[in-house]
């Protein structure tokens, strides 16, 4: 396997000159990383397709209406995954912020790059199906519920990664500002997360029943957990996708420039 | 700490031959607190019972308007790379930067906040308060917006981005902020909540730096 890399043309992405052989370091290379995810995306796809195939379907229309909330409650089988979506997401970011300043791979750039779209979109989603759900659940769009102000914080750090990164002329200086800020913000997410329970609490005491205290039930558990499964398989799949387009562009701007250059030679 | 405190002394000289920059920020403060009387209507009731919230916003909205240029100067004379150059640390410089945006920008707000509390209709047991929340959130914000703008050098519209970067983080000053005055406005002990909010200064006095230093020596 080793010996293919050569086959996939010249690589315009700077290697590490001397990278280390084993580990995580194998992935490093773009002209790998391509070959190998173009064999997972497929697969990845279709799984992702699969499972919302049943879960989806399963959750809206087989499992049962809740007691109090009704029909209603069916708008958690997608809000909760993309709640999860949205702080593991931001895990995921921290940590391809670590790799990519401690060891400046440029593919861990170019995913965080490509995460944090995805992410605020998935942040997104939770926030405009949470407020739909509310609107006739507590019969308002919005409350300053410590949850609800902490996903919008949230929303904010990936609005505000995915500017910055995309700000500068060099990408890579963008993709460096960017994993600084991320860490930033992973360390800033516990103080607002904190800061917001204790202000809401000081604020409002519990006006809203949250429906975490009761559990759930399997009827409803089941099918969450397959949406949730299913909907982390497409938010991969995603991200996968969009890191290699970006692997790809870079591939061909890097050959354009060369074409260039070799016509201006004499 | 030569090195350092020679940097801290030029920061302050160069913003002494430019007072206007300082006036206008103090200046902005005082606008913004005199909009909301304006929007909600000149009830006193309405207006002191606005005003902790009103008072922390204008504050770190004011404290943010010479943060877009806190290293653009340096960085187009080359000074930032001398700076760098000389042997204190981006981190050291950073900070440097951090605390001379206080003293000219925090500061300054702290001796306007009694006008802005009166136009406010805060009460007037709650200044001393309102001056130590302020002081220490604009402080807070005067750190993290060094690491705002040491990420945003050079990028294309910094100005625009770096109160998209630092206002969420700054969200814990706001609240301790306004539940400090708010408590003492309304005949309670403040102390708490001051004590919380510099706790935040504290922890973010070493780790913004650190983050600022770090993104000034991306080449």
């Amino acid at each position: 396997m080793d010996t293919a890399d050569t086959r996939t043309g010249p690589s315009p992405l700077p290697l590490p000159a001397a990278a280390p052989r084993g580990g995580l370091h194998r992935f490093a290379n773009p002209g790998r990383f391509l070959r190998l995810s173009g064999q997972v995306l497929p697969w990845l796809t279709a799984a992702a397709v699969l499972v919302l195939g049943i879960g989806l379907p399963w959750g809206l229309f087989f499992s049962p209406p809740d007691w109090q909330q009704g029909e209603t409650v069916r708008i958690l089988y997608v809000h909760v995954p993309m709640a999860w979506l949205a702080m593991g997401g931001y895990a995921g970011l921290a940590l391809g912020s670590v790799l990519s300043l401690i060891w400046r791979h440029p593919l861990a750039d170019l995913a965080c790059r490509e995460l944090s779209p995805v992410g605020a979109l998935a942040t997104a989603l939770c926030l405009a199906t949470g407020s739909l759900w509310g609107k006739p659940m507590w019969g308002t769009w919005w409350v300053w519920d410590a949850r609800l102000t902490s996903v919008l914080v949230l929303f904010f750090l990936w609005l505000g990664h995915a500017a910055l990164v995309r700000a500068f002329d060099d990408t890579e200086r963008g993709a460096r500002m960017g994993a600084i800020l991320a860490l930033i913000g992973a360390v800033n997410v516990p103080i607002v997360k904190f800061s917001v329970d204790w202000w809401n609490t000081l604020h409002q005491p519990a006006s809203v029943t949250r429906l975490g205290a009761p559990g759930l039930h399997v009827d409803i558990l089941y099918p969450l957990l397959t949406c949730g499964l299913g909907f982390t398989l497409a938010f991969a799949a995603l991200v996968l996708a969009r890191t290699r387009a970006a692997v790809m562009e870079r591939r061909i701007r890097a050959l354009q420039l060369a074409a260039a250059r070799r016509a201006e030679a004499p | 700490m030569r090195a350092w405190g020679a940097l801290l002394a030029r920061e302050l000289r160069l913003a002494l031959r430019h007072p206007a920059d300082s006036l206008a920020a103090v200046l902005f403060f005082v606008l913004v607190a005199a909009l909301f009387p304006f929007g909600i209507g000149p009830v006193p009731e309405a207006l002191a019972r606005l005003a902790p919230g009103a008072l922390l916003a204008s504050a770190l909205l004011a404290a943010l308007l010479p943060l877009d240029r806190l290293f653009g100067a340096d960085a187009e004379d080359g000074t930032l790379d001398q700076l760098l150059l000389s042997g204190i640390g981006a981190a050291a410089v950073a900070l440097a930067k951090a605390v001379a945006h206080w003293l000219v920008t925090g500061l300054p707000l702290l001796v306007a906040t009694p006008i802005a509390g009166a136009m406010l209709n805060l009460a007037q047991e709650a200044w001393p308060a309102a001056m130590a929340a302020l002081g220490l959130a604009t402080g807070f914000l005067s750190l993290l917006g060094t690491a705002g703008a040491a990420l945003t050098l050079g990028a294309r519209r910094g100005g625009v981005l770096l109160p998209l970067l630092v206002l969420p983080l700054a969200i814990p000053a706001v609240i301790f902020g306004a539940a400090g005055i708010e408590a003492a406005a309304a005949g309670l002990e403040a102390r708490p909540y001051l004590l919380l909010l510099g706790a935040l200064l504290a922890a973010a006095l070493p780790l913004a730096p650190l983050a600022a230093g770090a993104a000034l020596r991306v080449e």
